[in-house]
């Protein structure tokens, strides 16, 4: 596979009696935006700040373009890294800042200025060139942080929740700037988030964190429409799960019976045996309400409440042991509270997770 | 400025009042004292009006007249107060030594008889220099102090000149004690400032013991630490038994009664003063700014020099400039382990104030440190406030 | 909001007079000030305790370490927190002549003649006889020096010697060393001529010189074999020849010696009390026990005759000592100690 960029190989970390990162394994290709996404201390941070030089796997090996880089110090490494707290030299501009880099390379004086330059007109900030990092805005100084991590065109950018300090329309909008980047520059960038939007709007690929375990790796549409554990399900956007047991197979198409007895037709992606406990996740958005009794897939429930939320309607049903919560449209039907409802579910729509 | 406004500012200035007071009292007044001693010089003047009228158009080249005589013992007749006589003839001595024994003596003999001429009392009423000390002791103020303190005096004429080398070393002792606390900042800099980086570097019990070992000598006496120094320096000490135990050297190596003794202890003495001010800011630092130049292609020593060092320019400003205004000021680490050359200015500032009571030279040697001191702290001020600009 | 900023007002100013008026007005009890460590120890056991159950009341002690500028303070803020001080000769001369210091009420100390002539003072009262001399290490060096010739015998006794940095003594001992006669002495040292050949002398062995400043210092030179010879106090040789079984040798010829004191500050609060302390401490009953504590010679001649044979040895002012010792020139130094202590500040710094 000549396009691999990155290969982590059975990485292990441990702080004391700790274990961080566990047995890990994963490959990121040339040119990828690969997010790793994950509750505090799942071991996303420790992975990256491995793959950046600053920690040592205690097992297993980093590969970067098939070398192994675990005795290179981070300086040789030709990583951009984007911290959180942007991480600007207080006592240098922001072309200072920008110039670093390329300083540290040996670059000669004039080329410096011109690459500066045209780093700092992409992030649009060329008329900050001589301010100190102090007068500027937070979107502006991770801008900076941002120039300074591109200029050197390194064969990674590194970006630990850079986004994080920001607040939510400055975040969005620096979002599509960097995916803008990424598409135009090509760039290879490993991607820490905690926030799942986040990760869905830019990655190529999310690898999902738990205890220092990757649970699942996919498209931002894999982890969201198709998750594969209980984990990724709940952690990734808002759903129903339901439990019930395996009935019956065929093909992809699976019955799936509740604990009330009624059935619902199901989809997985892997093969799944009759009796076997397993988990139904619906996503709010994909449920329908009507007051048609009858046909398959449908539930009788009562709106116990409905909160209208700007861009959709958010209702919660009273069924008895699932809580159901349905997204509609913000111009649909009302259903005010206390209303007998039916809730429909396309069997697509019903995922089916091991237990 | 709203009326609201104005009750808060008084407020609060009542607030600070005790504070400006007890500066005032406790600090200005006896510093404007200090100073107006170096350069009032009423001593004389005020007991002898009447050999003052007498001498006045004498030419100090020639033997003193009758008048002059009859005048001064006539006003040392008048003379009540032993005191301000006692303050007279300190100045006097101190201007031409001998005058306490002729003052005494001739004090004595006025007492007791009617002697009309004051040659007859002592001989060394006859000769011109005894009178050239009083009619140059005769205005008001005086530079003679200031002057002294660096080495120059006036001669008969008034024209300033320089002191005979062997007759004084102010400027020699104070360019010493420049060089002396200049060399001490320069090696507290040199350990201080790696400590605190490693202070820094550390946390939890680590930090806690690495602080208290550098306060350490803040909580033992000065001259316990001294006496330390010396048990550990001297020549059959513990640095040489150990030296010449390991073959090092020859014979013991003469690290006490010279210069280096006198860093070393002085640098210990100090060296809290260096690293606290260091540590504080270096721990003020983010970590990932180090982190950063790494991921950026500095080699840790260039991101060092780029990034840490400059950031903590302004500890070190800070502590370089406490340790170098303390070792100005001392005088008994030089005086118990250096040697005859390590003499600070502050031994000879002692020798004048409690010693021979001579306040006005105390004041104005006191003058010249005071100024050095403010000099240098304006520098620093310049160098933190263009710093400030910045940030 | 007016009324506010008046009570801050109030507090402030109450704050600051409360600061400054912090002193307590109390009367204060007879405090005597001497040189501290041993020596006044020795002088608490035999002087302060016994006078203080006398009084029936409290004797504060404080130790100075000398100096006519920090007298002249005390007695110059007026009420002076000293009554009675413990002072060098030049000291007494110089404050009794700029009034610092009370009378000496002779009739109560039982008249001038029961005193050594130097001990006598319009202002002062003797308290001891103390000298300065060489001190060696009998231990270490068999065959000592025997004058100052030999001090500064660089050949014969080689190593380091520790003299007081200043220009008192040392100045005196060099022209000794250059075969100036105890007679002649401060007849030579009180010409230009003579103090250039006391420089000139020092220059000699100025590489040899470890100087000292306080007076335990030259003891501790010669204990850690520092220094070969130094000049020190007699008492502390003595001392320290008695506590830690130290073999030190006082070289008695060429020694210089002196009386320190009694005086009471000018205006002090207990100035009578401390004339009595003074009288008390004169006593031949409670001076003879001096010397079993300290090797210093006793002003009262009474007390000096009912010294032990034993003690007596390492005195001052027994006969056998005297012979070749010198009587430090007062009038000399406080005529001249400033203007020499520049010339010997200038000549240690080149």
């Amino acid at each position: 596979m000549s396009d691999l960029r990155i290969r982590f190989d059975h990485v292990t970390k441990f702080y004391g009696s700790l274990c961080v990162v566990d047995d890990l394994d994963l490959n990121i290709a040339k040119g990828e935006f690969v997010s790793l996404l994950g509750p505090s201390g799942s071991g996303k941070t420790t992975l990256l700040m491995m793959l950046a030089g600053f920690e040592r796997p205690t097992k297993g090996r980093i590969l970067v373009d098939g070398e192994v880089v675990d005795d290179t110090p981070t300086y040789k490494r030709d990583m951009g890294v984007v911290f959180q707290s942007y991480a600007l030299f207080p006592h240098m501009t922001v072309g200072g800042n920008v110039a670093f880099p390329l300083e540290m390379r040996g670059v000669g004086k004039a080329e410096i200025a011109e690459r500066v330059a045209k780093v700092l007109d992409m992030v649009q900030l060329s008329a900050m060139r001589d301010r100190w990092p102090a007068q500027l805005s937070g979107g502006q100084q991770q801008r900076v942080a941002l120039a300074r991590a591109l200029v050197f065109e390194p064969r990674v950018v590194l970006m630990d929740e850079p986004l994080g300090a920001l607040d939510k329309n400055l975040r969005e909008q620096m979002q599509l700037d960097i995916r803008a980047l990424h598409n135009r520059l090509g760039l290879t960038i490993v991607f820490v988030t905690h926030d799942q939007s986040e990760a869905l709007t830019m990655s190529d690929r999310i690898a999902v964190f738990n205890k220092g375990k990757i649970e699942q790796i996919g498209t931002p549409q894999e982890i969201y429409d198709h998750p594969q554990t209980r984990f990724v399900a709940s952690f990734i956007g808002e759903t129903n799960l339901l439990e019930g047991v395996i009935d019956g197979s065929a093909g992809n198409s699976l019955r799936v019976r509740l604990p009330d007895g009624r059935q619902i037709a199901a989809a997985a992606s892997q093969a799944l045996s009759t009796g076997e406990n397993v988990l139904v996740s619906i996503r709010p958005e994909r449920i329908r309400l009507d007051d048609l009794h009858g046909g398959e897939n449908m539930l009788s429930a009562r709106v116990a409440d409905s909160v209208y939320q700007g861009n959709h309607l958010r209702i919660q049903l009273d069924q008895g042991a699932h809580n159901f919560v349905v997204h509609l449209d913000r111009k649909a039907e009302q259903h005010p509270p206390g209303a007998d409802v039916v809730a429909r579910f396309q069997p697509d729509d019903c995922w089916v997770i091991r237990a | 400025m709203s009326g609201t406004d104005r009750k808060k500012h008084l407020g609060s200035l009542a607030l600070i009042a005790p504070l400006l007071v007890f500066i005032a009292v406790f600090f200005l007044w006896p510093l404007a004292t200090m100073m107006s001693q170096a350069v009032s010089d009423t001593a004389v003047l005020k007991l002898l009006p009447q050999t003052a009228a007498a001498s006045r158009g004498w030419d100090p080249e020639t033997p003193p007249t009758a008048e002059m005589k009859a005048a001064l013992a006539a006003d040392l007749q008048a003379v009540d107060d032993r005191q301000a006589l006692g303050d007279m003839t300190r100045r006097l001595n101190s201007a031409q030594a001998g005058f306490r024994t002729l003052m005494s003596r001739t004090t004595r003999a006025l007492r007791s008889e009617q002697v009309p001429d004051l040659g007859e009392i002592d001989e060394r009423w006859d000769d011109p220099r005894y009178w050239q000390a009083i009619v140059g002791a005769l205005s008001p103020t005086t530079d003679r102090y200031l002057l002294a303190a660096v080495d120059l005096e006036r001669d008969v004429s008034g024209e300033i000149v320089a002191m005979p080398e062997t007759a004084s070393a102010n400027r020699a002792i104070m360019l010493r004690t420049f060089w002396v606390a200049a060399l001490v900042t320069v090696a507290c800099l040199a350990i201080g400032f790696p400590y605190a980086m490693l202070i820094a570097s550390t946390d939890g019990w680590k930090r806690q013991v690495l602080l208290a070992a550098v306060l350490l000598p803040l909580w033992t006496s000065l001259l316990v630490r001294t006496a330390a120094w010396f048990i550990i320096l001297q020549d059959n000490g513990l640095i040489n038994t150990i030296l010449v135990g390991l073959g090092l050297t020859g014979g013991p190596v003469p690290l006490i009664f010279n210069r280096t003794g006198v860093v070393i202890a002085m640098t210990h003495v100090l060296l809290p003063f260096m690293v606290l001010p260091i540590y504080s800011v270096l721990v003020s630092i983010p970590d990932n700014l180090m982190r950063a130049a790494a991921s950026l292609g500095a080699h840790p020593m260039r991101a060092f020099l780029r990034v840490l060092l400059p950031l903590s320019l302004r500890g070190i400003a800070s502590g370089s400039l406490l340790v170098f205004m303390t070792a100005i000021g001392y005088y008994i680490t030089p005086a118990l382990i250096g040697g005859a050359g390590d003499q600070m200015i502050s031994s000879v500032i002692a020798f004048y104030a409690t010693g021979s009571a001579n306040w006005g030279m105390a004041g104005a040697l006191g003058i010249v440190l005071l100024i050095v001191t403010i000099l240098l702290y304006a520098i620093y001020g310049r160098l933190s406030s263009a710093e400030e600009r910045r940030g | 909001m007016r009324l506010k900023t008046k009570t801050w007002l109030c507090i402030g100013a109450l704050a600051a007079a409360t600061g400054l008026a912090g002193v307590p007005a109390g009367a204060r009890d007879l405090t005597v000030v001497s040189w501290g460590g041993t020596y006044q120890d020795a002088q608490r056991d035999i002087y302060f305790k016994p006078f203080s159950e006398k009084l029936g009341k409290p004797v504060l002690d404080e130790a100075w370490n000398g100096g006519y500028g920090v007298l002249q303070a005390k007695v110059k803020a007026g009420a002076p927190n000293w009554d009675v001080v413990q002072v060098e000769a030049e000291e007494l001369e110089l404050g009794c002549g700029d009034g610092l210091f009370e009378p000496i009420d002779w009739d109560k100390l039982g008249g001038e003649d029961k005193f050594l002539d130097s001990a006598v003072n319009e202002c002062g009262v003797g308290a001891i006889v103390w000298s300065t001399a060489i001190a060696y290490d009998a231990d270490k060096l068999a065959d000592g020096p025997q004058s100052w010739a030999d001090f500064w015998d660089t050949a014969k006794f080689p190593g380091k010697r520790s003299l007081r940095k200043g220009p008192k003594y040392t100045l005196e001992f060099a022209l000794l060393a250059d075969g100036v006669s105890a007679e002649e002495l401060y007849d030579v040292l009180s010409t230009p001529e003579g103090v250039d050949r006391a420089f000139a002398k020092l220059e000699e062995i100025r590489d040899d010189i470890v100087w000292w400043e306080a007076g335990a210092q030259p003891l501790q030179f010669l204990a850690s074999g520092e220094v070969v010879m130094a000049s020190a106090y007699n008492g502390r040789i003595t001392g320290i020849n008695r506590s830690e079984g130290r073999n030190f040798k006082v070289v008695w010829p060429g020694s210089i010696y002196a009386v320190d004191s009694w005086v009471i500050l000018k205006d002090a609060e207990n100035k009578d009390a401390g004339m009595d302390f003074i009288a008390f401490a004169s006593e031949p009953e409670n001076q003879k026990k001096l010397p079993e504590f300290v090797a210093y010679g006793l002003p009262n001649k009474e007390a000096a005759g009912m010294v032990s044979e034993e003690y007596e040895a390492d005195l001052p002012t027994t006969e056998k000592n005297l012979e070749g010792a010198i009587s430090l020139d007062v009038d000399f130094w406080i005529d001249n100690s400033e203007a020499l202590t520049e010339r010997f500040n200038a000549w240690l710094a080149q």
